[in-house]
């Protein structure tokens, strides 16, 4: 709810700091706004915005820093004896405090410690509340009142906007490569704290997969094996299903929407297909594994074949259909990329309208389409629904599409999803298997651009 | 030989004529596997339309029993203060119990009470405690009060329990059909439209359990999204279209921004676990961290569709607005980016639409929680649409297949409703240069 108070009074002054700036400026020419070098409106958002944005900013770093801030205040204002606790069960004992702080319920009768820490908690809350209030009215009335003082008749207010307006564009378009940045670091840093406990080798190479860690150090099974071998074959073998579906029906679909296709079929079958793309996967996931998984199971067993309900056969299909568009739309581009002429000469020799496209139209376009199909398969691989809720979590190594196997996805879902402390080898298993995910579709998708982008070149 | 061969000179039946037909026939089967192929994905897309439809259309009825409450004060209120807090943690399921023994009279064996009170839902208690909070002066009085029917009751009367089936492989025994018969033939068995999925959360119970939750908790999430994404994208696409020199530096920002869109979105999960969850704790399973994630996944689309909306304005446009003496960003502003706004919009629907159907960033920071209390904001705890078709399609409850089938519809009914909206925006606005 603060926030919004927040955001409100810095609204009521840049509101506020246009309306002085406004008609400061009509002022210092004494209303003839032809003296202006420009216009009084302008002269009104620089005062604005000069009220607005670093407040904004302040805001910002206010809240990122606010809880660290206390959490280390009152940490620091423990007992000798608590502070040396290990991090985890300090870790808890801050959600005590912060429980009990915040009136939620907590565990039965907590000590005098915890009470006291919470009621310093609470103290320093409401002081950063009331802190955050002062300094960021004061820095707003502070920007307010000299950029106020700026204004001037000749003093070049649309240039300074401008000027502004475009950093703010800038630093717009930087988030994007921020947000890559804080991909890559935050998988690599997890990852590498993962590969300090568990060695990189055994991770990439071995064959087995247990991610359970032992509680207690006696345990049978004590430490989790880490071998992600299973789990990447899992993850082709559903790829490979998957594309065996897309590319046959995709591509068919592809070429008829091109090449036979009157314009008003065209104009009903490519929203079909995008339908078919606009399909939430949660959707698929649940059709996979409530009619696809059970239908599999049944065709299974009349072979004699024993399947289980969770199987890779069923998310492989569901996914290979959901892939269909993919890969039918991007071929679609490129089969109408290849010149007529090419096609008109293949026709003036007397070839049909199937050999034509056969041998000619599709060598043609196989560059884009193989693109077309690299960019599908890396929609294969980062798939989660589906194979969440239809493959199964028994990392099987296995070439049986009848048998369930797992995916990267699945077992990322499946390591982090519930309660557990964050620095487990088990959850840090899950950032080892995002960070091979992430660069794997990286590279694919490079490979695939690379390759459409050069076969779009040699028609341009 | 006949006059017609004569004239051409090629047999009917010769080789080449038959090597021609070979080729119409490798023509027609081309042709066909192209039809096939679109008939497949079409058949595919009808049997996943019919067979959540066909699981789902049954959640949105449901059956109550008809029960002769009496409201006995001295269960309800026994001290005579009409005290809301005393109203409220009252044993009404004691009274539903009675008005039930009072209908079977009969039943006495300890198993067949209970299995007799499990006709009924166990939110029993919060119905009839609604009911007396709304009207205190109920109390006293006898009322015919309709109550929720348990879920393997409902299942049973919508008919997915076959009473010819061995009673073992029944969840409803044969003294409980017999109860069900009596009430049906007394006519207390209502059928109604369900209601409560539309304006309550989630409950461990699936005849209790509603969408409304989820959709508030969608409604917020799309909210930060929509607030992050669209204005961050419009800018980012406006300064890369029209502003942005052409140097390495936007280069970079180019690919990086088509890699970005096909950065699997679990990934994005990753990212917001490790970045907004633990180094800047913010709270687990809100909206807030939600439609954080979200945003990021949906820049690169916004982006993308903005700046194809931006390049489709003529360059005469900014030429003739430069001519009358406007600045760089004047030119920007009051004519280049209202003219691509239509554009810029349906891009924008679309790539909310999708953010509206992912689930799988959102399951790594911790929106799978199971939430009863409706999201009152962005803070709250709270859990969105897809999330929550997960969480019932993991319910082993045979009753909550169906709902989540209908959670399914409702989902993609909101979908609909966006695409159509972006398609209209798209044919009204969009403009042939």
């Amino acid at each position: 709810m603060q926030i919004w108070l927040i955001l409100g009074v810095i609204l009521l002054l840049a509101a506020y700091g246009y309306q002085r700036g406004k008609g400061g400026a009509l002022a210092a020419v004494s209303g003839d706004a032809s003296q202006l070098h420009s216009l009084p409106s302008y002269h009104g958002a620089y005062v604005a915005l000069w009220a607005a944005i670093p407040a904004l900013i302040a805001c910002v770093i206010w809240l990122s820093a606010e809880h660290q801030i206390i959490e280390a205040l009152v940490v620091s204002g423990l007992s000798a004896e608590s502070q040396a606790l290990e991090p985890q069960r300090l870790a808890l004992l801050m959600s005590d405090i912060r429980n009990l702080s915040s009136g939620d319920i907590v565990r039965a009768d907590p000590s005098l410690e915890v009470q006291a820490a919470a009621a310093r908690y609470t103290e320093l809350a409401s002081i950063s509340l009331y802190a955050k209030f002062a300094v960021i009215a004061a820095l707003s009335a502070i920007c307010l009142f000299f950029a106020k003082k700026r204004i001037a008749g000749q003093f070049r207010a649309r240039n300074r906007v401008e000027r502004i307006v475009r950093y703010i564009m800038i630093a717009a378009s930087v988030i994007a490569i921020l947000t890559t940045i804080g991909l890559v670091l935050s998988l690599l840093f997890e990852a590498w704290r993962f590969f300090l406990r568990v060695p990189f080798h055994d991770f990439l190479f071995g064959t087995h997969w247990s991610p359970q860690t032992a509680i207690r150090a006696d345990q049978v099974g004590a430490s989790g094996s880490f071998g992600a071998i299973p789990i990447f074959a899992g993850t082709l073998l559903i790829t490979l299903i998957a594309m065996l579906i897309a590319v046959p029906l995709g591509l068919f679909s592809a070429i008829y929407m091109s090449e036979y296709a009157s314009p008003r079929a065209r104009g009903a079958i490519k929203p079909l297909l995008e339908v078919l793309a606009g399909v939430p996967t949660v959707v698929y996931g649940l059709f996979a594994a409530l009619t696809v998984g059970p239908y599999v199971r049944g065709f299974g067993e009349s072979f004699g074949i024993d399947a289980s309900s969770e199987s890779a056969l069923a998310a492989g299909l569901v996914m290979g259909v959901m892939i269909i568009p993919f890969v039918s739309s991007l071929s679609d581009d490129v089969i109408n990329a290849v010149p007529q002429t090419l096609r008109d000469g293949s026709y003036a020799l007397g070839a049909t309208q199937s050999e034509t496209i056969r041998q000619v139209v599709l060598p043609a376009a196989l560059p884009g389409i193989v693109g077309a199909v690299l960019l599908a398969v890396s929609r294969a691989i980062g798939e989660t629904m589906i194979v969440v809720m239809a493959a199964g979590l028994a990392a099987n190594l296995t070439a049986n599409p009848f048998e369930a196997v797992t995916t990267v996805t699945v077992q990322i879902v499946t390591l982090l999803v519930g309660d557990q402390e964050f620095d487990s080898s088990k959850t840090l298993a899950a950032f080892a298997l995002g960070l091979v995910l992430f660069f794997v579709t990286l590279a694919l998708n490079i490979i695939a651009l690379k390759v459409v982008r050069k076969y779009r070149e040699k028609y341009d | 030989m006949t006059d017609r061969e004569q004239s051409t000179g090629i047999a009917v039946d010769s080789a080449e004529v038959k090597h021609a037909r070979k080729r119409y026939r490798a023509e027609r089967r081309f042709r066909m596997y192209g039809v096939a192929a679109i008939a497949a994905a079409a058949g595919m897309l009808a049997l996943l339309v019919i067979s959540i439809v066909a699981t789902g259309w049954t959640a949105f009825y449901q059956h109550s029993i008809a029960l002769d409450v009496t409201f006995e004060a001295k269960v309800i209120d026994p001290k005579g203060g009409r005290d809301p807090s005393v109203l409220a943690r009252a044993d009404y399921r004691k009274l539903a119990r009675a008005s039930l023994r009072k209908l079977f009279p009969d039943v006495k064996k300890r198993g067949d009470k209970r299995k007799l009170y499990g006709l009924l839902s166990i939110g029993v208690d919060q119905q009839l405690a609604e009911l007396v909070a709304a009207d205190p002066s109920l109390i006293g009085q006898t009322r015919r009060v309709e109550i929720y029917a348990s879920d393997d009751v409902d299942s049973f009367l919508k008919g997915f329990i076959d009473r010819e089936a061995p009673e073992s492989d029944r969840r409803i025994k044969d003294k409980e059909i017999a109860w069900l018969d009596k009430l049906e033939t007394d006519g207390a068995i209502t059928s109604h439209l369900n209601l409560r999925f539309w304006t309550k959360g989630d409950s461990r119970e699936p005849e209790l359990a509603g969408f409304w939750g989820a959709m508030v908790g969608s409604f917020f999430t799309l909210l930060v999204t929509l607030a992050l994404s669209f204005p961050v994208g419009v800018l980012a696409a406006t300064y890369l279209e029209e502003f942005a020199p052409k140097n390495r530096w936007t280069d970079i920002i180019e690919v990086n921004i088509n890699n970005l869109a096909a950065v699997p979105s679990i990934v994005f999960g990753l990212l917001g676990l490790a970045v907004f969850l633990n180094f800047f704790g913010l709270p687990r399973s809100a909206p807030l961290v939600g439609g954080m994630v979200l945003a990021l996944m949906t820049l690169p689309t916004i982006i993308i569709a903005s700046r194809s909306a931006l390049k489709a304005v003529p360059p005469s446009i900014r030429e003739a607005a430069f001519g009358v003496g406007a600045s760089e960003l004047q030119v920007v502003t009051h004519h280049v980016v209202p003219l691509a706004l239509p554009g810029i919009l349906t891009g924008a629907i679309i790539g909310m639409a999708r953010a509206l159907g992912e689930t799988a960033p959102l399951l790594m920071i911790g929106m799978v929680a199971f939430i009863v209390d409706i999201p009152g904001s962005v803070t709250d705890p709270a859990t969105v649409m897809p999330v929550q078709i997960y969480l019932w399609a993991d319910s082993p409850e045979r009753a909550f297949v169906a709902r989540t089938s209908a959670g399914v519809m409702a989902l993609l009914g909101f979908l609909m409703l966006m695409n159509a909206l972006a398609v209209i925006l798209r044919k009204r606005f969009e403009r042939r240069w």
